[in-house]
């Protein structure tokens, strides 16, 4: 067993549960900032899932892709605060 | 398996167990404050693992450092986009979990607040302390 193999087939199904978890709470969530707390959760198991990619496939051009992920992911959620705020 | 090859796997590993543990919280939790005291630590530290041991696997250092770059710009965000989320959400009155027992927010803020830099034409004149126009 190499740590690809173990990346491939024993983390990514943890963290595609995950995402499918998170996703159950974006679909009911009852109020629009449990929907805004999910997206930030899904973009934080995106991450890590493009890290796992990152290793299962050695392709160390994704680390970029994770860091630009979190990146659009805070500027989201910021912007969705805002958003909430201003209609308070 | 080499030391930095099983290190990177318990990393990997405590990294995907606890954003599965922060997903979970955020379907169990009877609340929104709640589930936020959940994921917006699980989740940073899970994602932080994860790029950690995308650090120790790598082969260059210049990856290496990225990935810890990547780590402390997540833990640089994280709490700040968690605090906005937690302040528009009480400001805009998402119902608290009926056994809570302490709210020490409770009274203590401007229930008319608005945001001060909004575009709205009439705003905020006259009210708050930190009015960049006036």
């Amino acid at each position: 067993m190499t740590v690809e193999w173990i990346a491939l087939w024993v983390i990514s199904p943890v963290l595609a549960l995950a995402m499918l978890l998170a996703l159950l709470r974006l679909l009911i969530g009852p109020s629009t900032p449990d929907r805004v707390v999910a997206l930030d959760l899904l973009g934080a198991i995106g991450i890590g899932a493009i890290g796992v990619a990152s290793v299962a496939m050695r392709e160390e051009a994704f680390l970029d892709v994770a860091i630009v992920v979190g990146l659009v992911g805070f500027l989201g959620t910021v912007a969705f605060a805002r958003y909430l705020e201003r209609q308070a | 398996m080499s030391a930095l090859d099983l290190l990177s796997v318990a990393l990997m590993t405590i990294g995907a167990l606890l954003l599965l543990l922060a997903a979970i919280g955020v379907v169990r939790m009877p609340d929104l404050f709640l589930r936020m005291s959940a994921t917006s630590k699980a989740s940073s530290l899970g994602a932080g693992c994860v790029l950690l041991a995308v650090a120790v696997s790598a082969e260059h250092a210049g990856v290496a450092w990225r990935a810890l770059a990547g780590v402390a710009f997540l833990f640089l965000t994280a709490p700040v986009a968690s605090h906005m989320i937690g302040r528009a959400a009480y400001l805009s009155g998402v119902p608290l979990f009926a056994g809570t027992v302490c709210d020490d927010l409770r009274g203590r803020y401007d229930a008319e607040h608005r945001l001060s830099s909004g575009d709205t034409p009439d705003g905020d004149a006259g009210r708050g302390d930190a009015e960049w126009t006036s």
